[in-house]
């Protein structure tokens, strides 16, 4: 391929679809890469579409999109062994005709969204793997080497929305290597039911779809964040843990997915389902403090690639979309107004993160992920079983007056985390979280 | 060999789920190598139970070994050998390796 484009995406994930479509759709010629034999053939999530974040790309994606159910339900759980203690919300608000959330399978829903940016007018070149980035002897990135035969593709600028455990920003050295303990490892399988037994599980009609977050213990010296969704006629059930922590605990990341889906509380959701796939990705976990430099001198970075995840309200694919949008914008507008694409020019992107959402919520949970990787066995262990006991003998009636029932959970408190250890923990979350 | 693995895990053979995939072997091009070592070092060693596909083991010379063919390209031996250099890691070529049908 001998011609020149306007712009090369890499990736054609939720951040790369995202900015492939919003030039093509302005006019620009984008070519996009995509290693997978389809769109969404390497992709993985569990997965949760934010409305939001796709209307403000693509405002009739409901029209097609493939979505399983929207959310009117969301369950969070805190496990020990035996046990779970949780908090749940559900509402007919939900109801609405534009749901806020939905559920979706990803190799299907990206393949829908690569369809509308063809549609868009872009090229999409699949199973070409990007290798590396071409620069000029200013060091100006002017295009990208592929594994195909005439592999050199020239841009005036390179999107890259190639993920978490993107190659070609690490080989170029546009951004340093992932550190185990900044990142997480999830896996995940998907678990076929009939369509009415999803509903009567989860006490649904319709599309109504539930979400549940567990995190805690799921069985003896495993513990993790896990998750269920419910799709059409399918749950998709997954768990992870920071990487730092399965290679040292020795865990092995199937066996806690086994030990989650044979929790008392879980195996009966799974009962009788026929698995379709096993699947494992990585999830940025470092926030604020771990997002590499965005832009410079003919690329800009977007989506898992830049680190853009909001670990506490798992929020990623909606931040995917929502950089791919802002890098399109900036890049659209330098285009029309024949500026180059210069280091200086492109930070108009990162100016446009600062003022959305995106940086704005990073920002305020900067030290959380810090947080949470110092206290993991705390948040994970302790204070699971610690509220999971309170509620069982707060509500075992056994001929124990309650003043006594109440001396006893603080006692046990106090004895599983010292009263200095609460105070702390609580004192250190609240400076986190703010 | 000590085994590190927690003593009330029951033991999970990943093998069973790994047969639900859909892969497009490139056979002869392994995309991971790992490279010749005497004795691995602790990171090389964890791979055999932090591959969430099981790709790594400890053969009878005391070697960690690697067979590509179930890889779910996630990365995650990548991040854990990437401070040692046990691993060359690259993507398979385009098309090759696994093939999500749901992701």
């Amino acid at each position: 391929m001998n011609e020149k484009f306007d712009v090369i995406v890499v990736g054609a994930g939720p951040s790369g679809n995202a900015a492939a479509y919003t030039m093509a759709k302005a006019g620009l010629k984008v070519l996009q890469l995509e290693r997978g034999e389809y769109p969404g053939s390497k992709n993985v999530q569990g997965a949760i579409l934010y409305s939001d974040a796709l209307e403000k790309v693509v405002p009739d994606f409901r029209d097609d999109a493939p979505l399983e159910r929207h959310i009117i339900e969301q369950r969070m759980w805190m496990l020990d062994e035996t046990s779970y203690i949780g908090m749940q919300y559900r509402s007919e608000d939900f109801n609405e005709e534009k749901p806020n959330r939905y559920t979706i399978i990803r190799a299907q829903f990206d393949k829908w969204f690569s369809h509308r940016v063809r549609e868009a007018g872009a090229i999409v070149l699949c199973e070409t793997t990007v290798t590396d980035l071409i620069r000029d002897s200013r060091g100006k990135v002017i295009g990208v080497r592929t594994d195909r035969i005439d592999g050199n593709l020239l841009a005036d600028v390179v999107v890259l929305g190639e993920g978490v455990n993107g190659l070609v920003g690490q080989t170029a050295g546009l951004r340093p290597e992932l550190k185990p303990n900044n990142v997480a490892l999830a896996v995940k399988e998907m678990h076929f039911l009939p369509q009415e037994v999803v509903e009567s599980r989860f006490n649904l009609k319709g599309d109504e779809g539930v979400v549940i977050e567990a995190m805690g213990t799921v069985s003896a010296g495993l513990s993790g964040l896990g998750f269920i969704y419910t799709n059409k006629e399918s749950l998709s059930i997954g768990i992870g843990s920071l990487v730092s922590d399965f290679s040292e605990t020795g865990a092995t990341p199937y066996g806690m997915l086994d030990a989650f889906k044979n929790h008392p509380s879980v195996k009966p959701l799974l009962a009788g389902s026929e698995v379709k796939e096993y699947s494992a990705h990585l999830i940025p976990e470092g926030g604020w403090r771990a997002i590499p430099e965005v832009y410079g001198d003919g690329w800009v970075i977007v989506g898992d690639a830049g680190q853009f995840v909001n670990s506490v309200h798992r929020e990623g694919s909606n931040m995917a979309m929502t950089t791919g949008l802002l890098a399109a914008q900036t890049i659209t507008r330098l285009h029309r107004m024949r500026e180059d694409f210069s280091k200086a020019n492109l930070a108009a992107y990162k100016q446009a993160l600062d003022e959305s959402y995106v940086m704005k919520d990073l920002k305020k949970y900067k030290d959380i992920p810090s947080f949470i990787h110092r206290n993991s066995k705390m948040l994970l262990g302790v204070y699971p079983h610690l509220l999971g006991q309170a509620a069982q003998n707060w509500f075992r009636v056994d001929g124990t007056d309650k003043r006594t029932k109440e001396k006893e959970i603080l006692a046990s408190f106090r004895k599983g985390r010292s009263l200095t250890g609460l105070i702390g923990d609580a004192f250190k979350f609240a400076r986190a979280w703010r | 060999m000590t085994t590190t693995e927690p003593v009330s895990a029951p033991v999970v053979k990943v093998e069973g789920k790994l047969y639900t995939n859909r892969y497009l072997v490139d056979a002869g091009h392994p995309h991971i190598k790992v490279k010749p070592h005497e004795k691995p070092s602790k990171a090389l060693l964890s791979l055999t139970h932090t591959c969430p596909a099981g790709c790594y083991s400890l053969n009878d010379k005391g070697h960690v070994e690697i067979a590509v063919d179930g890889c779910l390209e996630c990365g995650t031996c990548r991040v854990v050998c990437a401070a040692t250099g046990d691993i060359e890691w690259s993507y398979p070529r385009g098309g090759f390796g696994v093939l999500f049908k749901f992701g």
